[in-house]
């Protein structure tokens, strides 16, 4: 199909050509695609090569009393075993590289298991075969437990606990919560006012990425006591990290060789395979693979999480929708791979491309006794986008109007004020729905034509930051005492407000940039810039930006203090514990010393086994090296 | 544990290597006999990825067994091109951009090379029907259809 | 460990089946079980017999050796009727592979060859020559098929229907064959076959018996649409419900007798 530019569109903004887009170009690796001389992880020949095979709980949920390997130790082809407590230290979580979650899942389970297909020991044989019919002549004595495979049934008081690390069966954000909190304006108070309410409930199931390489890896050991290990990862310097965490050496003597995927979609982050094979190169001293077969990669192999979302608009008869909440769930399944962050990534994304001026949202990531759920194209988006575009249709039916012209109306555009409190730029969803109407033949009135993502924007209230309201509902541990019902504003739980302009420094909120070098520049990203303006993305001209190196404490906001509801306040829901000091808020809790209060790190000192996060002074923890200029 | 000797043709040349009992095709012309073009993606007959030709027909390698080919003639991707002459399917998916990761490619090169060898003037229809059994994740099917016909174009021209 | 046995004659290769043995045909089915470590397998046993590749046609009648692939039968002039079945199985490399025998063992949701030929009220043939209805074969699957054998049918007199949700290959949400022979211009003696409704592919008798002296038109098949899953309990997989295919399964009935288009 023919690539249609429509170069008339935003042409001012623009001083490219795209005379690159659309017209053929030579891959450069296709030479070694055609010829089936790409090196992937596969292809590379060993003599002597021992395979893995691993023996997996058939339960949702089971103790794991014993295991009689015996049989199977003694079986031909058989070379060892992996158990458990072969694994230096058996406990990880995949973004505890970037300090965000606490280790929760076991390389090899060893007194539970919370999925089906989780590994329990592991195989070394001279053949696949060896090891298949080794992992069969496997008995383990199995204690099945209740299970749970709803994400909201595994939020109630009586639901069996996946996870031991969250007991709660959901995440824990910012140390506080068991859900992620957007809050923006004053949804409920809009609601009231609104001329129609509109509520709907989405659902999308998981998605296996299921390239057609499967996940794998091989290991070998080299010369100067190093090992290579050549993979099917997506991401190498996870597949290091973790590697070397779980194995307790250091990444030095690492060799990871990747590069060449048959495939990832975001499966192949995950970083199983790696360890695996490198420790039973180490236990063994030959060349081993680990390399799942389709069914393995099917059950065990990470979907994108299934979601649930109940979304609630308050709706006025000419179509503006004047407040959204969202109450959202992703199943992370049993264990947390990279679900945590998706609630995260889809927390910034919400309410949509849609201006809003009052938004609020609850996302629970939820432990359940499925296959632990990861990256895939988009994850955290795209479940969410399915469910606000259906609600959109439904809003357009409930007030009688067209659908696209909906979306046209209440459409971001330049210069408009998200609910995460950044300023929409280089909008185009209005100009995308005129030409989808025009090429599906779909008459739009002259007034929608006539809209324009460049006009409009930006003007009182859409470029403010409303008055918020907030509440400290569902603290760590609350609802599974309390039977609190999940959604926005659903208990008596103290309400505060923050007043309009406030914004914060929260990370995790993505607001301001943490360094001064990490503020885009336009002139970079192909825009013409208009010399004179500035390029701080933040509205309030006094916006500081913080400085290379972390301040002694957080600037205090520049707005007046906490609304007229009368003291005590609670500190905004955006804030990490302590929330920026204001003269009028006692904070709840003795603050844990802030990072950046911490002693200088160690120097660098490469025989040691990996450290959690990245610790370098003026460089946030989540950052894990600053931006070339 | 007795191996199987297997003597056949690769890609027009002698080849003979041992079967593990019971081994696959696949398997075998990775491990015992070199040629790692095929490749693995499901071991149950269902993605293409280990697609070969023997006696000119397609077949799926991860559910033939090897000992099957012996004294036949098999062809792999890694035996299509001349030397540093590409063929002509590959000439047209590189031109094409008939490949993204690059690992249902070999599959599918070899489901288009028993198409074009059967009927050098096939239509869109019969090449979706003859890549019917290769999956490509990465879901390019366009550019790949697009280059089978080229090279089908190309082969004519030639003729 | 696994051992690989191969027989110059049918014959033999039967006689060395036994407990631990797997007969491979065509692999399709038994390469997989292989490469997925199925530790009950200690033998192969496959033969060479070049009997097991014959297609006859003789006295009107059909034989299709065992180990006829679905690409023999594309290739077969005289099976030109057969084509859209065995075009039905897999794509070009499975059907390289695929053959008329294995064909009985395949488990649901495949076996589509084998719906065809229950609607064509095929015989089975055993190693040391016994013969047996392809129904009551299915039902305990004993016995290494050597042929299978049905009378050929007239012209228009045999239709087929594969119902998937992906193309060009895709596994049955349900398929269909029906052979509809007549006498004094009704029906009579039709018979209807479904695959993926059952276990194994089964023949919709209560469908058959509506057809009986009924007229090939609209208001002549209603009975036989109403019937249509009349005694079946068709299973819920990842492709369909059972519910689905109970209610769709008269849709396609529909079109199996009247014709892609009819409505």
């Amino acid at each position: 199909m023919a690539v249609e530019f429509r170069k008339d569109l935003f042409a001012d903004e623009r001083d490219d050509s795209f005379d690159q887009i659309g017209q053929p170009r030579v891959r450069q690796d296709i030479e070694g695609h055609v010829t089936g001389r790409s090196p992937f992880f596969d292809d590379h020949l060993f003599d002597g090569l021992l395979h893995v095979r691993c023996v997996r709980s058939p339960h949702h949920h089971a103790r794991i009393r014993s295991i009689d390997a015996s049989d199977a130790e003694r079986m031909e082809g058989v070379v060892r075993l992996i158990w458990p407590r072969d694994i230096p230290r058996n406990m990880n979580t995949l973004l505890s590289l970037i300090n965000f979650g606490r280790d929760d899942e076991p390389l090899l389970a060893e007194r539970k298991t919370a999925y089906v297909g989780e590994p329990v020991l592991a195989v070394i044989a001279t053949s696949v075969q060896a090891a298949q019919r080794a992992v069969a002549a496997v008995r383990v004595d199995w204690e099945v437990l209740p299970h749970v495979l709803d994400v909201e049934e595994a939020l109630t008081p009586d639901a069996p606990v996946v996870n031991d690390e969250y007991p709660n069966n959901t995440f824990d954000y910012h140390d506080r919560y068991d859900h992620q909190k957007l809050r923006f304006g004053d949804p409920e108070a809009a609601l009231a006012r609104a001329d129609h309410v509109v509520e709907g409930t989405y659902q999308m199931s998981p998605i296996e990425q299921a390239p057609v390489e499967t996940c794998g890896a091989i290991a070998a050991p080299e010369t100067n006591n190093r090992i290579v290990c050549y993979t099917s990862t997506q991401a190498l310097f996870f597949s290091i990290g973790v590697t070397g965490k779980l194995l307790e050496i250091p990444s030095s003597r690492l060799h990871f060789i990747g590069g060449t995927v048959g495939g990832g979609f975001g499966g192949k982050v995950d970083s199983h395979h790696e360890p695996i094979a490198v420790l039973a190169s180490l236990l063994t001293g030959k060349p081993v693979k680990y390399m799942w077969d389709r069914a393995e990669e099917m059950q065990a192999g990470a979907p994108r999480s299934g979601e649930r979302w109940r979304i609630k608009d308050g709706v006025m008869n000419d179509g503006r929708i004047v407040a959204r909440i969202f109450t959202g769930f992703f199943d992370a399944g049993a264990y947390t791979r990279l679900t945590s962050y998706g609630v995260q990534k889809c927390t910034g994304h919400l309410p949509g491309p849609y201006t809003i001026p009052n938004v609020a949202s609850n996302i629970f990531c939820v432990y359940t006794n499925r296959t632990p759920s990861t990256a895939m194209r988009g994850f955290g988006i795209t479940g969410v986008d399915f469910a606000i575009e259906c609600h959109m249709d439904k809003v357009a039916e409930r007030v009688g109007m067209d659908p696209i012209e909906l979306r046209i109306l209440n459409a971001y555009r330049d210069g408009d004020m998200k609910a995460h409190r950044r300023l929409a730029k280089n909008c185009a969803l209005i100009e995308s729905c005129q030409v989808v109407a025009q090429k599906a033949d779909w008459r739009l009135s002259p007034d929608a034509m006539a809209q324009s993502s460049l006009a409009g924007g930006g003007t009182d209230w859409r470029a403010a930051i409303p008055e918020t309201v907030t509440d400290d509902e569902g603290k760590i541990g609350e609802r599974r005492r309390s039977g609190l019902a999940p959604d926005p504003f659903a208990g008596t739980g103290q309400r505060g407000r923050v007043a309009a302009g406030t914004f914060s420094d929260h990370p995790a909120t993505g607001n301001a940039p943490q360094r001064d070098d990490m503020i885009a520049e336009a002139s970079r990203l192909g825009f013409k810039v208009d010399t004179g303006a500035p390029s701080a993305p933040m509205p309030q001209a006094e916006r500081p930006v913080a400085p290379p190196a972390p301040p002694p404490a957080a600037p205090p906001p520049p707005t007046a203090p906490h609304g007229s509801q009368g003291a005590p306040t609670l500190p905004s829901a955006y804030s990490e514990a302590p929330p920026a000091p204001t003269p009028t808020v006692t904070p709840p809790a003795p603050p844990p010393a802030p990072a950046s209060t911490a002693p200088e790190p160690e120097p660098y000192r490469p025989e040691q086994p990996f450290q959690r996060g990245v610790k370098r002074p003026g460089v946030s923890r989540f950052i894990s090296g600053s931006r070339r200029r | 544990m007795s191996k199987t000797p297997v003597t056949f043709r690769l890609n027009g040349e002698d080849a003979a290597a041992f079967a593990d009992p019971g081994s696959n095709l696949l398997d075998f012309l990775r491990r015992a006999v070199g040629d790692l073009s095929p490749k693995y993606g499901c071991g149950q007959g269902t993605c293409g990825a280990c697609t070969v030709l023997i006696d000119g027909e397609p077949h799926l390698s991860c559910i033939t067994l090897a000992e099957t080919v012996t004294g036949r003639e098999v062809r792999t991707a890694g035996g299509l091109a001349n030397g540093p002459i590409l063929d002509r399917l590959q000439e047209a998916f590189i031109d094409k951009f008939a490949a993204q990761c690059g690992y249902c490619t070999p599959g599918m090169l070899m489901a288009a090379t028993a198409l074009l060898d059967k009927n050098a003037n096939p239509s869109r229809q019969d090449v979706i029907d003859a890549i019917g059994g290769n999956i490509c994740r990465c879901t390019g099917y366009e550019p790949i259809v697009d280059a089978i016909l080229e090279a089908s174009r190309n082969t004519r021209g030639a003729a | 460990m696994l051992r690989v046995e191969t027989y110059p004659t049918a014959a033999e290769a039967a006689r060395a089946l036994g407990p631990g043995a797997r007969f491979l045909g065509g692999g399709s089915l038994v390469m997989i079980e292989l490469n997925y470590g199925a530790s009950d397998i200690e033998r192969i046993v496959r033969t060479t017999d070049p009997a097991l590749k014959d297609i006859r046609v003789e006295a009107g009648r059909i034989h299709l050796g065992a180990l006829v692939t679905m690409a023999d039968v594309l290739r077969s002039r005289e099976l030109s009727f057969l084509a859209p079945v065995a075009q039905a199985v897999g794509g070009p490399a499975v059907r390289s592979a695929a053959s008329v025998g294995g064909n009985l063992f395949a488990p649901h949701p495949y076996g589509d060859f084998t719906v065809a030929l229950l609607a064509l009220d095929a015989m089975v043939q055993t190693a040391g020559g016994a013969s047996h209805p392809l129904e009551g074969y299915l039902a305990d699957r004993s016995g290494l098929v050597t042929s299978v054998s049905f009378a050929a049918p007239a012209s228009n007199e045999f239709a087929f229907r594969k119902v998937r949700r992906v193309r060009p290959k895709g596994a049955s949400v349900m398929s269909m064959a029906c052979r509809l022979s007549r006498s004094a211009g009704q029906l009579s003696g039709v018979r209807v076959a479904y695959g993926a409704m059952a276990p194994t592919a089964v023949r919709a008798k209560a469908v058959e018996q509506a057809l009986e002296g009924a007229t090939l038109d609209e208001r002549g098949i209603a009975p036989a649409l109403a019937r249509a899953t009349e005694g079946l309990d068709p299973p819920t997989d990842a492709l369909a419900s059972a519910w689905y295919r109970k209610e769709t399964a008269p849709v396609h009935l529909h079109r199996l007798l009247l014709g892609e288009n009819a409505r």
